[in-house]
Parts: C-alpha cells; structure tokens; sequence
C-alpha cells in the first residue's frame, strides 16, 4: 500500500472525475445531469476515502515529509515533488471531507448547467488538495492561483445577483496579491537553485532578503486569509455564491492563507517572521475587535458568518506569529475547527435559503417552532463557533490564548474581548432568527431537514463535538511537525544573535 | 563550428525554396485565373510544411554564407519554425473568410508566401543590409495584404495606414542603420561585434543609431511608443489577415530585434537595456490600461498584443541567454494563443455578416459551450494564470528578469498583468455570466475546428511537456547568446 502514490491519487482522482464528467455526461438533459451529479458524490466521497488511508498510514512520530513522490517535471531544481507532514495532512482530509458534502448540498439547489458545476467543484477540489500536498514552490503556486479559475466561475456563473461584481473582486484581489508572492518564488529559485520546499527551508536568506520576500509572501496570504484591511472581498465573494462555493470558500480556501504562512514564511523566512510580529499582532487584533463590531450590525446571514470567519482566521494569524506550541497547534485547530464550523453554518443558511430565498435576518424568527431539528443543528455550530467548551471551536481559541498570553499579554486581553464580541452577535443571529414568534405568513409552511440534509449535517455535527471534547487524536497529529517547526524558528533566531554579537565584538 | 563557406546556398536553402514556390504560385495562378484560389492556398501551405520539413532536418550547427550577410543555427530553426506554423494556421483560417466576402484572389496565397520569406530572410539576417532587405520584402506583401480587401473603406484605409507609418518606420531604421555603419565602419554583425569587442560604452554617434534602430524596430512589433498605428489597422484589416499579423510578423520581428541587439552590440548591453525597459514598461502598461475601454474584439487584441510585446521585451532587457530561451518560449506560447483566439473570432459570423464586438459574445457558453470553453481557456491563459501555458510564458520571462536583477520591472511586470487579466476576464464573463443574444451561424469549419482544437490542447496540457520544450528553446537561445 505504502509505495502506492497515495498523494497523487487523491490529488488528481477529482480531476479524472471531471475528465470523466465532461466526456460522458454529455445530452444537457436531466439523465445527463443526475449521471454528474452521481459521478461528482463518487470521486468526491472516494477521494475521501483514501485521503483516510493516508491518515491511517501516517506516522505521527516523525516531523519528515511522508507518503513523498518525486518525478522529474520542468527541470533546472523544478520537479513534481508531493508530500504531506502534520501540519498539511489534516487540511488534506478537511477538504476532501467537505467536497462530498457540497456536492450533496447542491443536489437541489442548482438546476442550470449542472455538469459545468460538478466539473468546477471537482476540478477546485484538485487544485485544493493540491496545494497541501505539494512539496514544490511552484507547484504549489500552480494549485494555489489555479484554483482561481474553477472558483471564478463557480462565483459568476451560479452566484447571486451581484456576482458579476464580487467574481471579479475575489478574482483580482488574490491575483494581485499571488503575483508578488510568484516574484518571491522566483528570486528564491535563483538564490538557492530549486523549488523544493524542505531545501529552501533549510536554505537560510539573509536578513534582507528574508524582509523582502516575507513582505512579498505577505501581500498573498494576507489576502487569502484575509486579513484586515484587505478582508473586503471575501463578504461579498461569500454573500454572492452559491451554498456550496461559501462553503469551500470558508472551510478550504481561507485556510491557504494561514497555511502559507506555516509552510514559508515561518521556516523559511523565521528572521522577517520575528521582525513583522508586531505588524501581524496589530492587523489582527484590528480585524478581531474590528470585524467582530460590523458582524454585530450585518443585516444579511451569509454577510454575518463571513464576517466572522475574518475576525476568526485573525485569532488564526495571531496563533501563528506566537512561535509556540500551543498558540501554532491552536490555530491550526482553530483553522480546522472553523473549516467545520463555519462550513456548516453556511451550509444551514443555505437550508433556509432554499427553501425561503433570502438570507436577510429579518424576514425569518421563531423557526424553532416549525424546524426542531435545523434549530439544534444550527445551535450547535453556533455554539462551536462562539467557542463553548465541549466544542471544537473552544480547543482552538483556548490554546491561542494560552500560547499569546506567553508572548504579549495586550494581544491576548483584546483577542479575549474579541471572543466576547463573537459570543454577542452569534447569539443575537440565533435569537432573532431562531427564537422569538413566528409571525411571517411563508415560514408558517417552512419544512423541517429532509433525510438528505440530515445526511450531509450528522457528520459535520459529530465531527465538531467529537473534536470538542477529544482533541488528542488530531493534536497528535501535529505535535511533532510543529515542535519541529519551532525548532527550526529557534535555532535560525539563535544564529542571528550571535552572527549578531559577533560583529559587535568585531565592531569594538 | 563556423562554416566558412562564402556562398553555400544550403544555409538559406528554406528561403530558396520558398522563393521558388512563390514564382511557381504566382504563374500557376496567373495561368488558371481566381477559381484555382483554393488549390493555391492549400499549395501555399503544403510549401510551408517542406520549409519547416527542410529546417528540422537541417543539421544543428551555425553556418554562416553569402560573405557573413546570412546565418542559419538553432536559434533561427527555433523561430523559423515557429513563423512557417503561425503562416500556415493564417492561411488556413483565411480560406473560408475570403470566399465569403468575395476577396478570394489568387494573389492572396502568393503574398503570405512572399511575406513569410521575407520573415524567414529577416531572422536569418547577419547583416544590416540583409535585415533591411527581409523586413521590406515581408513588409511590402503585408501592406498589399492589409488591403486586400479593396472594396471595403475600412480595409484600404488600414492599408494605406500601415504603409504610411511603415515606410516611416523603415526611413529611421535605415537612418540608424547607416549611423551604425558610421560609426563602427561595418554592416555585419560579426563585424561590428568585433569593433565592440573590450569596450563598455559606445559613443553618442552610435548611441543614437541604436536607438534610430530601435525606434524602427520598435514601430514594426508594436511597442509603445510606436504602437498608435496597431489597433486601427488590426481593426481595419480582413480579420485572418490580423490574425495573420498578430502572430507571425510578431515573431520573426522580435526574433530579429534579438538578434540585432545581442549578436552585434552584446559588449554594450548597458547602453541599450535601458531603451528595452523603457519600451517594455510602456508596452505593458499601455497594453494594460488601453484596453479595459474597448468593445470591438479587434481592438482589444490589439492592444492585448502591445502588452504582450511588453512581456516579451522584459527578456530581451535581460540580455542573457536565459532572456532568450524566455522570449522563445513566451512567443511559442503566445503563437499558440493569438491563433486559437482568432480561430474563434473568426467564427463569430451572424446571417448579416461577421461581427466583431465583444458583446456579440454574449452567453456563448450557452449556445457554443465548446467555442466559449476554447476561448475561455485562452483567455485565462493570456492572463497568464497557471496552470495554463501563458502562465509559463510569464514565469520563465520573470525568471530571466530576476536573475538579471530588474526587480523594478518585474515587478510592474506583474502588477500589469493582473490590470490586463481585468479585460480577459471580461471576454469570459460576457460568455458565461451574460444571457445569450443570437447565436452565431452555423457549424464551424472542420479546419476551423482543428486549429482551435490543437492550440486548445497545446495551452492546457502545457504544464506536461514543459520540460522538453524547454530544453530546445534553450539550445535555440545560446546558439543566439554564449
């Protein structure tokens, strides 16, 4: 099993799916749609599959790269290199996890261009595995901007009304950003004559060179994550798609941000990494606080859980800039947590999007009276999402908070008063639509979850508890990646020094 | 490994050949009159196909003939082959375009054959004298061409344009032509290479020939400053004949750009990079920008082209071989491309006639979803997003950038690129975000179909065959750059 190349068949067996998809599910017609649709539930539920044998044959002793393929690909130190460690296999098996849920989650809500859909999904469900996978910078940069395209179109073609606006805004805007990031990529291939990721981080850029690139790395990730202030697309990129397209938005592709952060800018550039903590500090405590204060007068759901995601992915970048174990491994939980959390709270206005088309808050309230089974489904994330212990949103939020506290106590007091905030407008979303009386006229009808709902919510339910109350199995995980992460941050900040105090010495 | 010999006519023995075929074209159809129109084009193609058959088995060494005037090596293969597919694919989407709109004349063929010899005898020139012969011989059949449509205002008018603005553009490259002799005492490029050889800086006299050269140069790729006469004769010209123009002249003027620049004047890169990147800028931000504001397709392509050359000029700046192998790559990807995106143009036809605006594409996903796929593909590839062939183009040209340390721009490289990938990803929204208007007529033409296809298939699955593709342009650019 072991030299079978695991990491490429979950890479690209989504991509066959969609080969598969376009060449067969051909006749526009229903048969033709539900053979897409059936095809897109198999790959993705397959890929899922495997992408738990890799989990299952992982070792979680050793911080190596595992399950690594190397083929020779553009040649001159560029080769197709693919491997996962602690700290990308869990995202590999988040988004797989995902992507059979969304195809599920679109059965009924998309009717036009159903084939085109399933493809676009399967072919960003490649692109996303594939950019924690890769062991190479530019391929990496491959999966990372190519799925820009699939996304796109997913925003454009089956998006809200203002989806022409917010597909060129999250098109553009992480364009932008991923651009300078390719210069980076660049200059470093030039320095050190290959693109293999665990070379260059062995490499050692000097400190200038560490400030420039990290900037450059910066302008992306930031981005992708979002941070503030350049968190603007992504409320309207969230409020325009469809269910399924905020779904991966939220639950994969905030997440290459962040990872990018750990994968290069940490071990790469530790030197930048240690002088920008302050500016990282700063943008995240604003977009906490900040973002957390325009959730609280969001007229529209989808607007208001995307808010959030800002103010959380902030509590993300603050984890990783502490350069401890527990603020790292907290905000790579934190990450999966809310890949979770705030997928299914987008999937559950999803469900009453369908069924009442809008997503203001104010056209719905009392729906506990008609939706027994949404209003728990719905409290539980919301509650994971407010960070209440017992769920899995709490694991993260407590081990950042521990791990900030140790390095900046302001940053953890206000990052504290950001979980306040969140508690504050989550738990008025819940109220105002949930609770209260049922007044309006169309919600009197409204239908409760259908099996297939159940079906697509019960694992995310089970998952956001489960990593609530036994954080140990995927904490495992991590350990020895991470510590080994700090290790290498560590021993490049000791070599400064005393490079540093050696040319003191010298210097008198 | 020079060869020597002062007239070994197997040097230039793709030229001769395509010489003699235009003659042969031209009697045959001067003898069986405008019916055999299409036999000529097909013919026209055919000896395109044994040019590049004669070039490929050519063995890979430099050779130099006619007293140093006339060089053939990897470099020249590389390009050559590249002009002979782009002529080709022109002629072959012109077919069903001239006969629909009555200019199907048997000088047609004749002249891409006499245009593309003049392209093959420019990338092949060692001398100035044998450049200024290529670029008139390639330049006179592309004014006639532009024309050719001649009952048509726009046509001529373009024709006329391009001509008026052309013969300007050869006066100055002839003025710094004979500035550079002056000041050098040679014409050949090993010459004057020689003469360069040890010094760091040329003098004023020969400063301003270079640049006199550049301008001219400048004018017939199309880069900013001398750029105004491109999107009014790409609109104004029959579209195969701008598809035509987009492409192959693109290519072997660059190549020859290459040439002129790195062959004779290496020694003093420092003097003319700087003109390089101001055109290069220019180019690109002029493309990006001027853009954004065009509703005819045309045009669009035609400023997409300036900032094309744009990118393409950043690895001449460089001015290593690793420039070079970047250009080369960029140009064969851009070929592929430009093509296939006037493929589809050229198959936007309604019952009233061909159109050209780009929101006659509206929802075309719906009613072509393969044409709008294709187009799609290419548009997304010449925002240069990977992992589509434009996105290597951009990489490898970026490579080369850093490396010679002009961070400055690469980087305005990059932020032109995304304004530019604004006006791509229109194209794409009008296809796929837009409701259908009528569809365009009827089934594509099985040649139509080929080519769009082919490009297609050569942009997207580009990541897979990146590696020997490279290799050979890099063998093609340090025959040109030791």
């Amino acid at each position: 099993m072991s030299d079978w190349p695991l990491l490429s068949l979950v890479t690209f067996l989504p991509l066959v799916g969609a080969g598969f998809i376009f060449l067969f599910a051909q006749g526009g017609d229903a048969q033709a749609d539900r053979n897409a649709k059936s095809v897109a539930l198999m790959t993705t539920t397959l890929t899922f599959l495997i992408s738990l044998v890799i989990w299952a044959n992982f070792d979680n002793g050793t911080a190596e790269f595992q399950f690594v393929e190397q083929h020779g690909w553009l040649g001159g130190g560029i080769d197709y290199r693919m491997g996962v460690d602690g700290i990308s296999l869990l995202f590999v098996v988040l988004t797989a996890f995902l992507m059979p849920i969304c195809i599920l989650a679109s059965w009924q809500s998309v009717t036009t261009r159903v084939r085109e859909y399933m493809i676009a999904f399967l072919l960003l469900e490649t692109m996303m595995v594939g950019v924690f996978c890769a062991l190479d910078f530019v391929l990496f940069y491959l999966f990372f901007e190519g799925g820009l395209i699939p996304m796109f179109l997913i925003i454009g073609v089956w998006g809200g009304a203002r989806r022409v606006y917010s597909s060129f805004k999250f098109f553009l805007y992480t364009l932008l950003g991923s651009v300078l990031l390719l210069l980076a990529l660049i200059y470093m291939y030039f320095e050190a004559g290959t693109t293999d990721i665990p070379t260059l981080m062995a490499h050692g850029f000097t400190a200038e060179e560490q400030t420039w690139l990290w900037l450059a790395m910066f302008a992306s990730f930031a981005v992708k994550m979002p941070m503030w202030p350049v968190h603007t697309w992504l409320p309207d990129a969230h409020v325009e798609a469809p269910t399924a397209g905020s779904v991966i938005l939220a639950g994969v592709l905030l997440k290459m941000g962040g990872y990018g952060f750990l994968r290069f800018s940490l071990p790469m550039l530790p030197l930048a990494s240690d002088l920008f903590v302050p500016l990282v500090f700063t943008l995240s405590v604003i977009a906490v606080i900040y973002t957390s204060l325009v959730a609280l007068v969001q007229e529209d759901m989808k607007k208001l859980i995307a808010y959030s995601s800002v103010a959380h992915m902030g509590f993300v970048t603050i984890g990783i800039f502490t350069f401890n174990t527990q603020g790292i491994e907290g905000s790579i939980f934190q990450m999966l947590s809310h890949g979770i959390v705030s997928a299914a709270l987008f999937l559950c206005v999803g469900v009453v999007y369908d069924r009442i088309h809008s997503r203001e808050i104010a056209r719905y309230g009392g729906l506990v009276n008609r939706m027994p089974v949404y209003a728990f489904t719905f409290m539980v994330f919301m509650l994971a999402s407010v960070g209440l212990p017992g769920t899995s949103g709490f694991v993260g939020e407590i081990l950042i908070l521990v791990g900030v506290y140790q390095v900046n106590t302001w940053v953890a007091a206000l990052a504290a008063l950001g979980v306040i905030l969140g508690a504050a407008y989550m738990l008025w979303l819940y109220r105002r639509t949930i609770f209260g009386e049922l007044k309006k006229e169309d919600l009197k009808q409204i239908l409760d979850l259908d099996r297939r709902e159940i079906v697509y919510f019960a694992p995310l339910v089970v998952l956001a508890i489960l990593m609530g109350v036994m954080p140990g199995p995927f904490l495992d995980v991590l350990h020895v990646s991470v510590d080994h992460l700090i290790e290498q941050y560590q021993t490049a900040m000791q070599a400064a020094s005393e490079a540093a105090d050696v040319a003191q010495l010298a210097a008198k | 490994m020079s060869m020597a010999n002062p007239h070994d006519y197997a040097t230039a023995a793709p030229e001769i050949f395509l010489a003699l075929a235009a003659m042969a074209l031209l009697m045959l159809g001067v003898f069986r009159g405008n019916r055999s129109t299409r036999l000529l084009c097909w013919l026209a193609v055919a000896s395109f196909a044994v040019a590049l058959a004669i070039i490929l088995q050519a063995p890979a060494v430099r050779s130099v003939s006619f007293a140093g005037m006339y060089v053939a090596d990897s470099f020249t293969a590389f390009v050559k082959a590249m002009v002979l597919i782009a002529s080709a694919a022109g002629l072959i989407m012109s077919m069903g375009y001239i006969r629909e709109e009555g200019m199907a004349r048997f000088e047609y063929p004749v002249l891409f054959v006499l245009a593309t010899l003049g392209m093959l005898m420019m990338i092949s020139a060692n001398d100035l004298m044998a450049m200024y012969m290529g670029i008139e011989l390639q330049s006179l059949a592309l004014y006639v061409i532009a024309a050719f449509q001649r009952d048509s205002l726009r046509s001529t008018e373009a024709g006329l344009k391009y001509f008026v603005l052309g013969a300007l553009s050869s006066g100055m490259l002839l003025y710094g032509c004979s500035l550079i002799y002056g000041f050098t005492g040679a014409t050949g490029f090993d010459a004057i290479a020689t003469a360069m050889q040890g010094k760091e800086h040329a003098g004023i006299g020969l400063i301003v020939g270079i640049v006199f050269l550049c301008a001219g140069l400048a004018f017939k790729v199309s880069a900013v400053p001398f750029h105004m006469w491109t999107p009014d004769v790409y609109e104004g010209a029959p579209t195969p004949v701008t598809a035509f123009f987009a492409v192959a002249p693109k290519i072997a003027a660059l190549a020859l750009f290459m040439r002129v620049l790195i062959a004779p004047f290496l020694a003093i890169s420092a003097d003319w990079q700087q003109i390089i990147i101001f055109i290069s800028i220019a180019s690109m931000l002029l493309g990006a920008f001027a853009a954004i504001w065009q509703d005819n397709i045309k045009r669009l392509m035609a400023y997409s082209s300036i900032g094309h050359v744009g990118f393409a000029l950043i690895g001449l700046a460089a001015g290593s071989a690793e420039g070079v192998r970047g250009v080369l790559v960029y140009l064969a990807i851009y070929l592929a491309m430009n093509v296939g995106t006037f493929a589809c143009i050229l198959c936007m036809r309604r019952k009233t006639g061909m159109v050209e605006g780009i929101s006659d594409l509206a929802g075309l996903s719906k009613s072509n979803p393969m044409m709008a796929l294709a187009l799609a593909i290419f548009m997304f590839s010449m925002a240069g997003i990977p992992p589509l062939g434009g996105f290597f183009g951009k990489f490898y040209i970026f490579i080369a950038a850093v490396n010679a340390e002009l961070y400055t721009l690469a980087v305005i490289g990059v932020l032109a690129s995304v304004v530019g990938a604004f006006y791509y990803l229109r194209i794409i929204k009008v296809m796929y975000f837009d409701e259908p208007g009528e569809p365009f007529e009827g089934p594509m033409s099985v040649e139509m179909r080929a080519i769009i296809g082919l490009c297609g298939i050569f942009v997207v699955f580009f990541a897979f065959y990146t590696a020997p593709f490279i290799a050979s342009a890099e063998i093609a650019a340090t025959a040109l750059v030791p």
